[in-house]
């Protein structure tokens, strides 16, 4: 058999600080952009289940971890995101795409205002794996004049995921920072396991939960402490391949998928992530342009007849028209139905609109479905 | 079916020969790389297969994967119970978990197969 999974990068592995970790638990371990991460421990389904019912451990330390420092960070920040960034108070961690000056999307990133344990403000983002240098080097482009340093720290901090209905109780007992005292996409410096951390209310499954940052040094231990606890409530680790049914699930884009430098921000659905009104940022006019136009596919759910599963490049059609494409799919363990993401013509972009998908020469009947697939409440 | 006295292919195919008609499924080793299989696309009885040629596909929740025949025939007959109880993949590779019957049109694909030590050398050698 041969697989039809993305091109591994060419770029030397990375390793996390949870390499070894992941190892000695039977991790899967696959080159994920560049660094080498666990694809699964044992099945999909069932990690992908206990991070329903229970407790999901991902590492995702993979993600680029971006520390600033100097004057007027939020303003500098708040001219490179789609979203406001500008004036948001202490605590919050707000989601934005990057753009470039078509309005095409270079990243989706968490920018973190934080308060520093003697109260003066952190700035921090979160960028994907896949775009730590491209966006280090955009930033680093823009940088002003004006005192603003940038300190990459990936490679000397570990992130761990923990998510799932019982994640936040599983942490409050070993952090300082009850999670559940923390707002949704909220974070604050603490501790856990004695280990000075960032513990934020955020993550990319669709279920409540948490993050943390740690150490390199203290990321082995926070790992074990957090699955050794997590086992008795039927918690796992979990790797890369239910965390990307999870997310579909939730249908949270994926960058490289239906996020490219080949979208313009206009045509995601992310309109929460977008403030247009009385500011400016690279890509502005673009997006307020491209919104204006109406031949310019726009980010739908599909739900597939049968089981199998509709995955990137597979094309949409109604009747011999092809009016779209799809950019990411798979069969949802908790919905146990194909789902997929993809963008099509506005005009077939109606909830019900049936849709011909054609997979691998062979075709599958959709529909338009109401995004998210899946959500808990 | 006994492992030992079957053919191999590198793709992870194995195969049975019994005087002109081969039987074909996947190894267990496929089965426990692919993992959580979902959908399993068979050939039509009658249509042609050839060696080194994709005649049908397997899905699990992570991707999907081709089958490539062994050898060269017609299908003769399809697991049409598989698609509907993939767990026989994992319980039963073998045996219950076969997925087509080909009458060979030409046995000079079969002599190009591994026996069971080369093929378990190879698994062990590249995973």
């Amino acid at each position: 058999m041969t697989s039809t999974e993305p091109i591994p990068s060419a770029e030397p592995v990375l390793a996390t600080a949870l390499k070894d970790w992941h190892q000695s638990r039977n991790g899967r371990m696959v080159d994920f952009a560049g660094w080498l991460m666990p694809v699964q421990y044992s099945s999909i389904i069932e990690e992908h289940t206990a991070t329903r019912e229970a407790v999901g451990i991902f590492d995702v330390s993979h993600m680029g971890r971006f520390y600033f420092d100097g004057p007027e960070i939020d303003r500098f920040l708040d001219s490179l995101t789609t979203r406001r960034v500008a004036g948001v108070e202490q605590g919050k961690i707000r989601y934005s795409l990057m753009t470039n000056e078509r309005g095409t999307i270079l990243d989706d990133v968490l920018v973190y205002h934080l308060a520093r344990p003697n109260g003066k403000s952190q700035y921090m983002m979160v960028v994907n794996a896949g775009n730590r240098r491209k966006i280090y080097e955009w930033i680093m482009q823009h940088i002003p004049g004006r005192g603003i340093t940038l300190d990459d720290q990936t490679l000397e901090s570990a992130m761990i995921a923990v998510q799932g209905p019982m994640a936040c109780d599983i942490i409050d007992n070993i952090s300082a920072q009850n999670p559940k005292e923390l707002p949704y996409y909220t974070g604050a410096y603490s501790t856990v396991c004695g280990y000075e951390a960032i513990v934020s209310r955020t993550g990319y499954t669709g279920e409540d939960g948490c993050e943390i940052i740690v150490s390199k040094t203290a990321a082995e231990e926070v790992a074990s402490e957090i699955a050794d606890r997590s086992a008795s409530v039927g918690g796992r680790p979990v790797g890369l391949g239910a965390r990307d049914t999870l997310r579909l699930e939730a249908a949270m884009p994926l960058y490289g998928h239906e996020l490219t430098e080949g979208i313009n921000a206009s045509q995601t659905d992310l309109n929460f992530a977008i403030n247009l009104k009385d500011r400016d940022f690279v890509g502005r006019a673009a997006i307020v342009a491209a919104k204006k136009r109406t031949d310019l596919p726009v980010r739908v759910g599909l739900e597939l007849d049968g089981r199998r599963a509709a995955r990137e490049e597979c094309t949409l059609h109604v009747v011999d028209k092809q009016v779209g494409f799809v950019t990411s799919g798979t069969f949802a363990p908790t919905l146990q139905k194909a789902i997929s993401m993809g963008y099509v013509l506005p005009e077939y972009s109606a909830l019900g609109t049936p849709i011909i998908v054609n997979i691998r020469g062979k075709t599958a009947q959709a529909v338009v479905v109401k995004l998210p697939f899946y959500s808990r409440y | 079916m006994d492992p030992s006295q079957l053919k191999y292919a590198e793709t992870h195919e194995w195969v049975f020969v019994d005087g002109d008609v081969a039987t074909v499924g996947i190894t267990s080793h496929a089965v426990e790389q692919l993992t959580d299989l979902v959908y399993m696309y068979l050939p039509a009885v009658g249509s042609q297969v050839s060696a080194g040629s994709p005649f049908g596909e397997v899905e699990s929740v992570k991707a999907t994967s081709d089958l490539y025949s062994p050898i060269d025939g017609e299908v003769m007959e399809v697991n049409s119970t598989l698609p509907d109880n993939l767990d026989l993949l994992n319980s039963d590779p073998y045996g219950k978990g076969w997925i087509m019957k080909v009458k060979l049109s030409s046995t000079d694909a079969v002599g190009k197969l591994m026996d069971q030590a080369a093929y378990e050398k190879q698994c062990a050698d590249h995973g």
